[in-house]
């Protein structure tokens, strides 16, 4: 039971950060219906940004409070990622509005790579590690431990989802972007500027990736050139699980991944204990008799519940679970 | 006479071998409703593609309020003072019929999106200028009691007048309307009417297209009569409605 609790926990905290790079995709798809796969680079140089600034601020006899450091970092990558999200739509996006589909998602794949490269040249090929400057007291609920960096991350993510859904909502930009997603050419005649309104759809979504990368630098304590790739992957998995173009299934599908992923690391050790099984413990009786277990899959594969999800979905319900009405776009 | 607002001088568009438009000159009046009319594929729509931007004249130019009008992102033409409805009803289906309006609103109201975030006073007071605005507007075109109802689930003929509320929320100087009575019975028509007519006593000025022949005639000021491509006729409704030309192209030659 302890793990259980101990897993959901964990798979909240990376839950939250999918459903905060999820956000980013769908909105983006939700208004061009484009995939950014350079996304997830957004959020690797959100937490590269961060690093730098924490780092620099937190040298030996810095008179910062650590809190303050945090901030700071917080608050140059976001507007460091708010501009390259700008630039990405820009440059490799608008001018490709009405090409072929997969003439930007080939696109999105080469920003990508630009910018995972661009990173490399700046902040080196070596894992970096995050500066653990903030005390990081450790909770104990049910047997299990929640820290409170994980507290901060969880809070954090369901202050922004929850902004994010007042703004798209309620405010006159958000309205804005929801008729320029349902149709751009009407929006753009009932006098919504669409160029304007896609550029600030990227620049949120930036701005969010920002914030997901300091929580992944600050929860796993390192930061890598390549750390944008799998967590982008992730987080689009999580998108197409909520259902793609839809905010509240992004969020949905961002926890419910973090769930699946945290729970199927938790639990595939003790599922493919052979010697736990009838018919093999006879089977391995020898190595059983000699240390007890014999685990085929540890949780190294937490990484394959994404995609068994997105396999499950992409089968199952293309759609996603709280899926756009697919016949609406077309 | 009244000012001119919109001239429309010899405008030309062609779709390969097919002369859509072929010198089409017009001018409408501040204040009137103007028809345009004609048989099936004679150019109408075109001719509304062509003035809010959809397409580009092959020649011919139009001024408006006394300037050219230059058209180089779409958004501009609601922006220069023209915005219009559809013949087959756009409306964001899955926005209440007050948010629809509210984006009409968009253009006129000027807080960005850091206004949006940082929520300063300014910003409060025009987001609750916006929804007040377009809540009289649902008034005024009639549907104020759905508000809160999402535009799909919206009845037909007011989904038709949402159009036209969304389409006043930008100010325009010229409302065009594309075939408003299109799908409608005869009390609906009726009814459309009585709204057509109260925007012109309130001083809007109407480009209206439409097939229904009875309802062109009875609330039209001028009408002109496109027929492949070409402006035919134009002038009051009773003098065209006699034009030997006019009743060539509706009833085909066999008459004359």
């Amino acid at each position: 039971m302890d793990i259980f609790i101990q897993q959901i926990i964990n798979g909240l905290t990376t839950g939250s950060v999918y459903a905060l790079v999820a956000l980013g995709y769908t909105m983006v798809y939700g208004i061009i219906q484009l995939i950014n796969f350079a996304h997830g680079e957004v959020v690797m140089i959100g937490a590269m940004v961060a690093f730098s600034v924490i780092t620099a601020l937190a040298g030996t006899a810095s008179p910062l409070p650590p809190a303050v450091i945090l901030l700071a970092g917080v608050a140059a990558a976001i507007p460091a990622c708010m501009a390259i999200g700008y630039l990405l739509e820009r440059i490799a996006y608008r001018p490709l509005r009405h090409a072929p589909r997969l003439a930007p998602l080939i696109t999105a794949i080469g920003m990508s790579i630009i910018l995972q490269h661009l990173a490399l040249l700046v902040w080196s090929r070596n894992p970096l590690a995050f500066p653990q400057i903030i005390d990081n007291p450790v909770f104990s609920i049910g047997g299990a431990a929640i820290t409170g960096v994980q507290i901060a991350i969880i809070l954090l993510s369901v202050a922004l989802m929850a902004m994010l859904t007042w703004f798209v909502y309620r405010t006159r930009f958000g309205i804005a972007i929801r008729a320029t997603a349902e149709n751009v050419h009407v929006a753009s005649l009932m006098g919504v500027d669409a160029n304007r309104v896609i550029a600030a759809t990227f620049i949120i979504a930036a701005a969010l990736a920002a914030v997901a990368g300091v929580m992944v630098g600050t929860y796993y304590g390192i930061t890598h050139y390549t750390m944008g790739f799998m967590l982008g992957l992730k987080a689009f998995s999580a998108a197409v699980l909520g259902g793609i173009g839809n905010l509240a299934g992004a969020m949905l599908g961002g926890i419910l991944l973090g769930l699946v992923e945290a729970l199927g690391a938790g639990y595939i050790g003790e599922l493919t204990d052979m010697c736990k099984w009838p018919l093999m413990n006879q089977v391995f009786a020898e190595r059983c008799a000699a240390d007890g277990h014999l685990v085929l899959m540890g949780s190294n594969y937490q990484d394959v519940f994404a995609f068994l999800v997105l396999i499950a979905v992409l089968v199952f319900r293309p759609s996603g679970l709280l899926g756009e009405r697919v016949a609406e776009r077309a | 006479m009244s000012e001119v607002l919109l001239e429309a001088q010899d405008i030309s568009k062609h779709f390969g071998g097919v002369q859509a438009l072929n010198k089409v000159s017009l001018s409408i009046q501040r204040g009137e409703i103007y028809g345009l009319i004609g048989p099936n594929g004679a150019g109408k729509t075109t001719f509304f593609n062509v003035l809010t931007g959809l397409y580009t004249a092959d020649e011919g130019r139009f001024v408006f309020d006394g300037v050219p009008l230059k058209i180089s992102a779409p958004h501009e033409v609601a922006a220069a003072g023209i915005a219009r409805t559809f013949q087959n009803i756009r409306l964001f289906s899955n926005m209440t019929a007050l948010e629809n309006v509210m984006v009409g609103r968009h253009l006129r109201t000027g807080a960005g999106i850091f206004g949006a975030i940082l929520r300063n006073r300014a910003t409060r007071e025009e987001e609750d200028a916006i929804a007040q605005r377009a809540q009289e507007l649902l008034r005024y075109v009639g549907i104020q009691r759905h508000s809160n109802i999402l535009a799909r689930n919206l009845a037909y003929g007011d989904q038709r007048r949402l159009e036209i509320a969304r389409a006043l929320a930008t100010e325009p100087k010229l409302l065009a309307l594309d075939e408003p009575a299109a799908g409608m019975n005869a009390t609906e028509t009726a009814s459309l009417k009585r709204l057509i007519e109260a925007l012109r006593a309130d001083g809007n000025t109407i480009l209206l297209i439409e097939h229904d022949v009875k309802l062109v005639m009875g609330l039209c000021d001028r009408v002109a009569v496109l027929d492949y491509g070409e402006k035919i006729a134009e002038g009051p409704p009773t003098e065209v409605q006699r034009d030997a030309k006019v009743i060539e192209a509706y009833l085909g030659g066999a008459v004359a």
